[in-house]
């Protein structure tokens, strides 16, 4: 078992959050960017605020840094009020999603900027300078300008620059968003390491949903102002809230229909007229008539090419399309009633062994433990 | 050939409008004044072939130069106007920076119409603005009048005919060519930039000298270039708002030319004068370059 797994202050009730809102409402003007949120988050946590633009993340970090100020409610940082603390006196440092390097200074110098405003001893400024320059791997170009050096090597000396006071807490917003997928993917993992090596807490806001998965220990999903749900990652995936968290999360297949039938923890649900009931087990008690939404991963769902034998639920229909993505396919399937269901599978074997194609007739099989049934 | 056309336009105005009355009033400057029409001598005669062309050169000499030495009005006069410009430069630059910072952090929307009402003056004649300042500065002027009423003052203030007018016209006429630049560079500053050093310790203020200023640094040594190269060389404003104190080579020039009617003297002093301007000229197009540079 690895160490993340059992790190989950968040189930531990005698464990005291580093962040607290209490009832937080931003408003600007008429619109309210961030409705009346409740959150805790932990020391040494990786929290994502996930969602996509609009949604009020970056408003919510802005507060944290100090840059805005809640209209209602307080933000604890330690157990203490930070709305009367200035940006420039919290022990939150900030990387800006346009890394926002001062120009006119070298990298040395703009890691050495936050650490000179404290008015250190200038052997203990080097030392620390030194010590961030070797973490991020730019020994070499401590003497450039921001624009002397590339993207990639710009969001280190961005991140290097708000590490060197150690803050109690780190914030980011969309740092990787600037850079290309392969570049992003590794710097990721360079995060992951760096968080865990410096044992900072930190929160990143981001609109990447693998991203948020990839780096975070806890996901919030956020929509209109509103943490919609706040998970581990895991979770978040497999057992989504609402249809909104399975959308925006991954690939999702939601069929909305009515609860026909309870036994227990399993459910019945009718959703189309010429299709055989859903089978699945719910986590929530739902009254028979009422409206149900059926969410299953497309990964979920076995395509084959005879009626599967032991898959409680099971569907024929047609090939609409196929998307080859290299390691997976994703078949789009229409059934008889014009639904489409989207069903992937690895490719094992090379393109010319393929199985199926266009307009041929197979049958998706899953399991009732596949899915999710969800309310809304 | 098409290219050739377009790079020999600009280079043709060049010749046409600057090389050329260039070299003639060099010409001039070497030349011995005469009571004639043109007033010196010689004049190229090509009438009289290789042999008239010869006398002509002959004719030439650095005589004006030398008497710009022998007298300390001129050098009096370089000197003063370098330190008139000077000055001058540096009043412009403390009144327009504040305009041009205010300019940047106003909305959008009004931005446009600020920048509006800064070009505005120049509709009007350069020459009346410079006559109203004299309306205003003499001691019967607005100024006065308004400073006696509200008993500022016991006596009206003289200001007009001294340095102090002579300061208030350079740095009313110049002031847009001040603002101008420091806007364009306090206009694309990243306002995360200053949110970054507040979020690394620094107050407001520190953040405005850390960052502010030394981002701003390109359009302020422009905006003092743009101010401090035609002030050095100004004529209307100090002759208009000066006094008898008021010692400036632009003037200076304008008696040898007019009064005097010693066209070679005063081209010798134009020519000194250019001189003197290819150093502030040259760093100029430097700071320009360097800019570039670090934008691209």
């Amino acid at each position: 078992m690895s160490p993340q797994t059992v790190f989950a202050p968040w189930d531990d009730p005698h464990e005291k959050p580093l962040i607290q809102f209490r009832n937080v409402t931003k408003r600007f003007g008429d619109f309210t960017a961030v409705d009346n949120i409740e959150l805790d988050i932990f020391e040494r946590e990786f929290f994502a605020l996930l969602g996509p633009s609009g949604c009020g993340k970056t408003t919510l970090m802005r507060m944290l840094a100090g840059f805005e100020t809640p209209t209602e409610g307080t933000i604890l940082l330690d157990g203490k009020d930070i709305a009367p603390i200035p940006p420039n006196r919290r022990a939150t440092n900030m990387m800006f999603q346009s890394y926002a390097l001062f120009p006119h200074l070298t990298v040395r110098d703009n890691i050495a900027f936050g650490l000179k405003r404290e008015r250190r001893p200038k052997p203990e400024i080097d030392a620390r300078v030194d010590e961030m320059l070797r973490l991020v791997q730019l020994q070499k170009f401590a003497t450039r300008k921001p624009h002397q050096i590339s993207g990639g090597q710009r969001q280190r000396v961005a991140l290097a620059r708000c590490l060197a006071k150690a803050p109690k807490l780190l914030l980011l917003d969309e740092p990787l968003g600037a850079l290309d997928k392969k570049l992003r993917e590794e710097t990721q993992f360079e995060l992951m390491d760096i968080q865990e090596k410096t044992g900072t807490t930190f929160v990143i806001v981001t609109h990447d949903q693998e991203e948020a998965m990839t780096v975070a220990s806890r996901v919030a999903v956020m929509d209109h102002g509103k943490l919609v749900q706040v998970a581990t990652p895991d979770v978040i995936y497999e057992l989504p809230s609402s249809t909104y968290v399975a959308d925006f999360i991954g690939d999702v297949n939601i069929l909305e229909g009515r609860i026909t039938g309870q036994d227990d923890d399993r459910v019945e649900i009718a959703w189309a007229e010429d299709q055989p009931s859903i089978h699945a087990k719910a986590r929530v008690a739902l009254a028979p008539g009422s409206t149900a939404y059926f969410a299953i991963r497309p990964e979920k769902i076995a395509i084959s090419a005879t009626r599967p034998e032991t898959a409680p639920n099971a569907v024929t229909g047609k090939v609409l399309d196929i998307a080859y993505l290299g390691n997976i396919s994703t078949y789009h399937v229409e059934l008889p009633g014009g639904q489409v269901i989207k069903a992937q599978s690895t490719n094992t074997d090379r393109m010319a062994a393929r199985e199926f194609t266009w307009d041929d007739t197979v049958w998706l099989g899953w399991s009732d433990a596949a899915g999710v049934v969800l309310e809304r | 050939m098409r290219r050739f056309v377009v790079v020999a336009v600009p280079y043709l105005w060049l010749l046409a409008l600057f090389l050329i009355p260039f070299v003639i009033v060099l010409k001039i400057s070497l030349s011995d004044p005469a009571i004639a029409i043109p007033p010196y001598a010689p004049t190229l005669d090509l009438s009289e072939g290789w042999q008239g062309l010869k006398d002509f050169f002959a004719g030439l000499d650095f005589e004006n130069f030398a008497f710009l030495t022998t007298d300390d009005l001129y050098w009096k006069a370089y000197l003063s106007s370098l330190r008139i410009a000077f000055v001058a430069t540096l009043f412009t630059l403390l009144v327009g920076f504040p305009i041009a910072y205010g300019m940047a952090r106003a909305e959008e929307r009004w931005r446009p119409m600020l920048l509006m009402l800064v070009i505005l003056p120049f509709w009007t004649s350069f020459l009346i603005r410079v006559y109203s300042w004299m309306g205003i500065l003499s001691s019967e002027g607005y100024l006065n009048q308004v400073l006696l009423a509200l008993g500022v003052v016991a006596e009206p203030l003289t200001i007009l005919n001294t340095n102090a007018a002579v300061y208030v016209g350079i740095v009313y006429t110049y002031l847009p060519f001040m603002i101008l630049p420091i806007y364009a560079t306090l206009e694309k500053l990243d306002m995360s930039l200053l949110e970054a050093a507040e979020d690394l310790g620094c107050s407001r203020l520190s953040a405005f000298w850390l960052v502010t200023i030394p981002l701003s640094v390109p359009g302020i040594v422009a905006g003092c270039f743009l101010v401090f190269i035609p002030t050095i060389g100004e004529f209307v404003i100090p002759s208009l708002l000066g006094g008898s104190e008021t010692l400036m080579i632009g003037k200076v020039l304008w008696e040898e030319f007019f009064s005097n009617r010693d066209w070679p003297v005063a081209s010798a002093v134009a020519v000194i004068l250019l001189l003197i301007l290819i150093v502030p000229i040259i760093l100029f197009q430097r700071n320009e370059q360097k800019q570039r540079e670090a934008e691209g």
